[in-house]
């Protein structure tokens, strides 16, 4: 370009020298040439995945701080430390060590908040982020690959949060460990081994807070950056989807070049979850391991609680009614504890192969890097909902002794509501989801046919009264009309003149999920409309 | 507005006649419409104040470097508070303070970082936006062709298809490698020890005094007054120092003394209470938290974990929640001095079910 010509006099700087002799060895500007001015589409919801992305790095470093002063083991000590209600008690290491980097190390209260906050902050920000991939179907393909590793996120951090809370081995944790026992027990042929080779011998044992560290600090981190490394290419090589708009289509991607602005953003955006993360933690206690004391099987506390993102979990094993178990064929089949963990599985596994199933339904082989108004995919939006519905149901029952003793309610009552609920809500949940996207749907044709109210009212000749609606610009109208509906499978014979049963199933679903459907306003609809009148 | 090679209204042209250019890929059951409407293609880029107004620029630079400034107050006050809010007097005020002071002062300058730079790339630059084509995610033809070649001279190369045996015993070989290092797990647990065998057992024995959890003192049956209830350990647990929380995560035991009248006792164990006391286990038969809520009028235990209940009066059936059996029950009696002991280990696995209990 032009710069090549009015370089040649420049007198040769540090920051060119030092360019130069960079990529004399690794090539870089190759890299910097191809990436450097990428567009990169914006909006607030591609946020979410970035905040999950920030506070991982923020676990990383504050995490990283905590294990030069944390000891992981359980030998049993005299507590010494400063926190005087405790002193003389004995305790494990473990416990004796997060007391010390709470009453006795400066600053590392803070540095231990920050990092279990920035934890529930990272399991919700991929929970928030999966929820935006699925309502705008951004899984479609090229990218359902990129929704299977995300999903192994999702369990890893929650499987990094379930490790990291139990390493204190204060009451509150050991009382958590003592229920992934119960659970383990209860599964059959293996359980009673599994939990004997967990614990080391009979629970609690002194060895589990050491094999929970090695997997959190060091297992489950690798896997987990290996797996970012990983969603994060698939994200350059797909190039990000975008939102419908004027002059985005399926061939380009539209946005500020990623150097400087898109740089500049995101850069600041992590110090912005960073400093958000470190706000709340100089502000609000979290886990406070001195009020519960250490380990110990016999005492607890009522109104126990996990951390937010097993509560889904804990949930559904509260809502199974008594009597769930049976002795059969000289064993105990534990179904109070199979049940909840075989329907968890299959609601997860669900989530898992979303993508997959939509896919073959549809048949759609076609590459979608332009993300749906959910309202414009109502059944997919009304099974989220339920979906989400159902999650939340299970979370709530984590809190159902907190909820009957906060609104004066009984016990059995909350519990019998949040079974009748978990069956009922989903359906419910599905239905009014459905209706509002097509109401929103029918909505938008009406705005693109008729155009929008202008709050102008008009009194006609005649003593009538009516309000002007305003015709949209092309751009506006482009928002609302820039989408695909799809119609129901229809059954037809294969080569062989037969109806194979995946056909019909096929046919059953894509009845299912695209029989309600809205098509878009066409060129000739709008003509017809502005016939009508005049 | 966007910069490309290519206009945005050439591109946006390319979109609607996607479907034709490209015939080979299946649409499936999508409905495409032959007069949609046609993207606009891009709209006119509409300036932002600080594009308009030098005045309104000059400010948001000024807000930047202000916040960039504050960040480096924050980080100072930072360290400052670390040498100014001490904690090494046992205060656990100070230990806020301190917790408080080094927080805010990371906070401002973490997020006057923050706020600074995203600023700096909404007011500030350029306002810029590109549009960058699209390529299909897939190699393209040659690119495939090439890969295929790739495999088949390899295959042809090294014999992978055609040396069958190679290829077999190689395959057999790599499925049976890892299995020595799944078998060496099995030292996750003791070797000499069984679980079923162990969860089969508590150190509760014939002649155990009960005595209070955590101090350890022996329980006389004169001392235990009718609506009360005792939080119990066997005697003995509280000196151990090696096993003792492995022993009482299984022995933990709740004593109640009800009315005799309200006590509905099985015949076969009506020798095992003493003057409307009975001893239970405290570790609930679900998946093991202690059940430590002792209602005293309706007789009711409720384990906080998973809300379980069992009703004391009738042989501790479980009456709601998740649970399926009733609470073990330690039988107990009254020796020559009055304290109460165990007549024997407990009758039955305490604790979480398992596999191989029945």
């Amino acid at each position: 370009m032009s710069t090549a010509t009015t370089r040649a006099p420049q007198r040769r700087t540090f920051t060119a020298a030092a360019s130069n002799y960079i990529d004399e060895r690794t090539s870089v500007s190759t890299f910097v040439k191809e990436l450097g001015r990428k567009a990169f589409p914006d909006h607030w919801s591609f946020l979410l995945g970035e905040v999950a992305l920030f506070s991982f790095l923020v676990i990383l470093i504050t995490g990283t701080f905590l294990t030069f002063f944390f000891q992981a083991s359980m030998a049993e000590v005299e507590y010494e430390g400063s926190y005087v209600p405790l002193k003389g008690v004995e305790m494990s290491v473990a416990m004796a060590s997060t007391l010390d980097i709470s009453f006795d190390i400066r600053g590392g209260l803070f540095v231990r908040q920050m990092h279990h906050w920035a934890a529930l902050m990272f399991v919700a920000a991929i929970g928030l982020h999966m929820l935006r991939i699925f309502f705008t179907g951004a899984f479609r393909k090229p990218r359902e690959l990129n929704w299977v590793i995300g999903f192994v996120m999702f369990i890893l951090a929650m499987g990094e949060g379930f490790t990291g809370y139990s390493l204190p081995d204060d009451l509150l944790s050991g009382n958590g460990l003592r229920i992934i026992d119960g659970m383990i027990k209860g599964i059959p042929l293996i359980g009673t081994w599994t939990s004997f080779l967990l614990f080391g011998g009979e629970f609690p044992g002194t060895d589990i807070v050491g094999r929970l560290y090695s997997l959190h600090i060091l297992l489950l981190p690798v896997i987990l950056l290996a797996l970012i490394a990983l969603h994060l290419m698939f994200v350059v090589v797909h190039k990000h989807t975008q939102y419908a708009a004027p002059g985005r289509t399926q061939q380009n991607a539209v946005g500020p070049p990623i150097l400087p602005i898109y740089a500049a953003k995101a850069g600041g955006f992590f110090f912005l979850v960073f400093g958000v993360l470190a706000l709340i933690a100089s502000l609000f206690t979290i886990n406070p391991i001195w009020n519960y004391g250490p380990y110990d099987p016999s005492p607890v506390s009522a109104g126990t609680q996990p951390d937010w993102y097993i509560g889904f979990a804990d949930g559904a094993l509260r809502l199974i009614p008594p009597g769930w178990e049976f002795v059969l064929f000289d064993r105990t089949w534990s179904f109070n504890i199979l049940v909840p963990l075989v329907g968890l599985g299959l609601f997860i596994a669900t989530v898992l192969i979303y993508p997959f199933i939509e896919a073959w339904v549809t048949g759609d082989k076609r590459e979608h890097h332009i993300v749906d108004r959910p309202r414009n995919a109502p059944t997919r939006t009304a099974i989220g909902a339920a979906g989400v519905t159902f999650y939340a149901v299970l979370w709530a029952a984590a809190s159902s002794d907190i909820i009957a003793t906060h609104f004066k309610l009984t016990m059995e009552g909350v519990i019998h509501s949040l079974q009748a609920l978990l069956i009922v809500g989903p359906f419910i949940a599905y239905f009014v989801a459905k209706r509002v996207c097509i109401a929103l749907q029918k909505k938008d044709r009406e705005i693109v046919l008729h155009g929008y109210e202008s709050g102008r009212i008009v009194k006609l000749p005649g003593g009538e009264f009516i309000e002007v609606h305003q015709p949209l610009d092309e751009y506006d109208r482009w928002k609302l009309v820039s989408y695909e509906s799809y119609e129901p499978l229809m059954i037809r014979p294969n080569a062989r003149g037969k109806i194979t049963v995946g056909q019909r199933l096929r046919a059953g679903m894509s009845r299912w999920f695209f029989e309600d459907r809205i098509a878009p306003v066409t060129k000739g609809e709008l003509e017809a409309a502005h016939h009508e009148h005049h | 507005m966007a910069q490309d090679d290519h206009s945005g209204t050439e591109l946006a042209a390319a979109d609607s006649s996607h479907a034709e250019t490209v015939p080979a890929v299946k649409t499936g059951t999508a409905l495409i419409q032959s007069d949609a409407f046609e993207n606009p293609g891009f709209p006119p880029h509409r300036p932002r104040v600080t594009d308009e107004d030098p005045k309104k620029e000059k400010r948001a630079q000024r807000t930047v470097y202000t916040l960039f400034y504050l960040s480096i107050i924050g980080s100072i006050w930072a360290i400052a508070a670390y040498m100014l809010f001490p904690m090494e007097g046992n205060d656990v005020g100070d230990v806020r303070l301190n917790n408080m002071f080094i927080g805010l002062g990371a906070a401002l300058a973490l997020l006057g970082i923050g706020f600074g730079a995203v600023h700096w790339a909404k007011a500030v630059m350029t306002d810029v936006e590109l549009a960058d084509e699209r390529h299909k995610v897939g190699g393209n033809v040659v690119a495939r062709e090439g890969a295929v070649k790739v495999f088949q001279d390899a295959d042809r190369e090294s014999g992978f298809t055609r040396r069958a045996a190679i290829r077999n015993s190689l395959i057999g070989a790599l499925l049976v490698f890892p299995l020595p290092a799944v078998v060496l797990f099995r030292g996750l647990a003791p070797q000499d020890e069984n679980p079923v065998e162990l969860l089969s057992h508590t150190m509760w024995k014939a002649g155990t005094r009960l005595t209070l959890d955590p101090s350890g003192v022996p329980i006389k049956a004169a001392d235990v007054t009718i609506g009360s209830a005792f939080h119990v350990i066997p005697e003995g647990l509280s000196e151990m120092h090696h096993g003792r929380l492995e022993e009482k995560a299984k022995a933990a035991v709740l004593l109640m003394r009800l009315n005799p009248d309200e006590l509905n006792e099985l015949p076969d164990r009506a020798s095992w209470s003493y003057d409307g006391i009975v001893a239970y286990s405290k570790i609930c038969t679900h998946v093991g938290c202690p059940v430590a809520l002792y209602e005293q009028h309706t007789h009711h235990l409720l384990c906080p974990c998973h809300q379980s209940q069992f009703d004391v009066a009738n042989h501790c059936e479980v009456i709601f929640g998740p649970a399926a059996r009733p609470l073990p029950q330690l039988p107990i009696m009254v020796d020559d001095e009055g304290y109460l002991v165990a007549q024997s280990d407990f009758t039955e696995p305490v604790g979480p079910s398992f596999w191989e209990r029945h």
